[in-house]
């Protein structure tokens, strides 16, 4: 069999009680790629990956993963996917080689098989000094790492990675994205649900922004940046009645930008960094002082007021919302 | 990107077959056989309620209950081995409880396992504990000057026990899965499990009773758990106890099983 795209969505839908978690989403992955879902917290993002990686029923909607349904196929799906959660999946008294050998026996690999596949995971993810101490003892970007591992013995072709890198640092999110990385390159298709646009940007062959349970955007990380503005400006006048005439100024010179007057700070979202210098000359020529001129990468934040007019903010109310209605 | 088409092999594995879940099943207990040997501070854990319990109602009780410490305890340790197996399936149900609060069955439930094989091996590997704990508590007993019947006694109550816990421990894994925090299994099993075992033959004759109660005792499966135990190990009817023990079991895990299987699919929705 063979299918162009890896992940196909259509409608997909989850309900909570009276809260619907995900709303009509529409998502496909090409094989070989890596979809990025970007959102705030509270956004459905994990109830999507759940719902594709089998866990959780749709209420409404289908969603065909390597071709299989996920509910009439559900079987077979497993046997194509790897999931590794916001939560590690991994039994923290067993060294992180029992951790992987139990998996692969799990798979009904000979005991023989699943140690080697074991060792050659734990030295993938440079993890072979730590194969027999207790996972336990292990710091986070280890244990993330020994998770996504875990997620591998079975060799996917498809990946779930929900939220990889969250709370993990630099260094260690890093390591992680190589990883992703070399997966891909070997055709394994991954779906990566991230708060972060630069992780989306810099592991995502397409994005889709996710906000409240739908899709409010989607296209190639270029195609994204060019529609919401890549980067942001920000605009501080010394004296905050100035703020007026600095959007105004804006307007006139750009009109194709839409830039955000709030707070006593004028932000747009730019793509291109002549506008700075323009921008700068107009500023001072009409005497405005300015205490803030800064131009920076977006933050998620930014790419939600552009996209939706709000900032955002994490929908805690939600949240709890769909733990309870879990 | 060198293919841009998903190449699925065509033999993709459906729903696992009965030898498949079985292997799985095993490797489950593997598992959880694995956390005692790092942590078998757990098997000292688990043996001193019940060498609590055996020093104190034969030493404290003893006397009082049958003349003489020496005759309480021919009586009594067949009750507390039936006890302790019904207290002991209670950790069945933590530890499910707990495994489910930490993602770790999300990744059990996205391989492609029979869904039945985690719970399953759990309750499997938890009978070691079972045999375990009455081997703990028959060994202290000898020493203390229990007489025991026959070694194969001792290895028929021993299988009776596990028998009865594997069914009796889906009451715990439906708790386990029902319940949102260990703390609250324990709680619940605790409020079921001691009025269970106290209004039964374990510990004293169900015929000192007040009506009502002794009707209760007397159809109780702890009873007759007891009784078998007291049967198989020291003295007394062997045959009638072990039938309603049989009965009991079955019924129980009929009604539970299936429930628990139930909550637990629909847990995850």
């Amino acid at each position: 069999m063979s299918h162009d795209n890896a992940i196909e969505t259509e409608g997909l839908t989850k309900n909570f009680g009276a809260l619907v978690a995900v709303d009509r989403v529409d998502l496909s992955a090409r094989a070989g790629t890596v979809l990025g879902v970007l959102g705030p917290n509270g956004a459905g993002k994990t109830t999507i990956v759940r719902m594709l990686a089998t866990l959780s029923e749709p209420t409404a909607g289908t969603a065909r993963v390597g071709g299989y349904d996920i509910v009439r196929d559900a079987p077979h799906v497993r046997s194509l996917i790897g999931l590794t959660g916001q939560f590690a999946g991994v039994d923290e008294l067993l060294t992180g080689e029992e951790n992987l050998r139990f998996i692969g026996r799990l798979l009904g690999m000979p005991t023989r098989d699943a140690k080697a596949r074991a060792r050659e995971l734990l030295a993938q993810f440079n993890l072979s000094d730590a194969a027999d101490k207790a996972a336990k003892a292990y710091s986070g970007g280890m244990r993330r790492r020994l998770d996504l591992a875990a997620s591998l013995v079975g060799r996917p072709r498809i990946l779930f990675l929900d939220e990889p890198t969250t709370g993990l640092d630099p260094r260690a999110r890093g390591e992680l994205w190589g990883l992703v990385r070399s997966l891909v390159a070997d055709g394994t298709t991954v779906l990566l649900t991230t708060q972060y646009l630069e992780e989306a940007d810099q592991l995502a062959d397409d994005i889709a922004v996710i906000d409240h349970g739908t899709v409010i955007a989607t296209g190639t990380p270029t195609q994204l940046k060019a529609k919401i503005g890549g980067q942001t400006l920000r605009i501080q006048p010394e004296d905050p009645a100035q703020l007026e005439a600095v959007g105004g100024l804006v307007t006139e010179r750009f009109p194709e930008l839409e830039p955000l007057v709030e707070a006593g700070v004028v932000t747009l979202g730019v793509n291109d960094d002549a506008i700075m210098p323009v921008l700068a000359a107009d500023l001072r020529e009409r005497g405005i002082v300015l205490t803030e001129f800064h131009l920076g990468l977006s933050s998620l934040d930014e790419v939600f007021l552009t996209l939706t007019g709000h900032r955002a903010e994490s929908d805690e109310e939600n949240e709890t919302e769909s733990e309870t209605g879990q | 990107m060198t293919a841009a088409t998903l190449d699925i092999p065509a033999d993709v594995a459906g729903r696992p077959g009965l030898g498949a879940t079985i292997g799985q099943t095993l490797s489950m207990a593997w598992r959880q056989m694995v956390r005692i040997k790092h942590n078998p501070f757990e098997l000292v854990d688990l043996s001193l309620s019940p060498v609590m319990f055996l020093l104190l109602f034969v030493y404290v009780f003893g006397g009082q209950m049958a003349g003489s410490t020496t005759d309480y305890l021919q009586y009594v340790l067949g009750g507390l081995i039936a006890q302790n197996a019904i207290f002991l399936t209670m950790y069945t149900g933590t530890g499910i409880n707990a495994d489910l609060r930490k993602g770790v069955y999300d990744r059990f439930r996205s391989l492609p396992i029979a869904r039945s094989a985690p719970l399953a091996g759990k309750i499997f590997a938890d009978l070691f504990k079972q045999v375990w704990s009455v081997a703990v508590m028959l060994i202290l007993g000898i020493i203390m000057g229990f007489e025991l019947r026959s070694v194969s006694g001792a290895l028929l109550a021993t299988v009776v026990i596990v028998v009865f816990a594997l069914a009796i421990s889906w009451v715990s894994v439906l708790m386990g899965v029902l319940a949102d925090s260990e703390e609250k299994v324990q709680i619940y099993s605790f409020v079921v499990i001691m009025p269970l075992t106290f209004t039964s033959s374990a510990f004293v004759d169900t015929s000192t009773m007040p009506g009502v109660l002794s009707t209760w005792a007397n159809v109780n499966p702890v009873t007759h758990l007891a009784d078998a135990m007291r049967g198989l190990l020291s003295s007394g009817p062997i045959a009638e106890p072990l039938m309603w023990t049989a009965v009991w079991a079955v019924v129980i895990f009929a009604v539970t099983a299936p429930l628990a299987m139930r909550a637990y699919k629909k847990k995850m929705v």
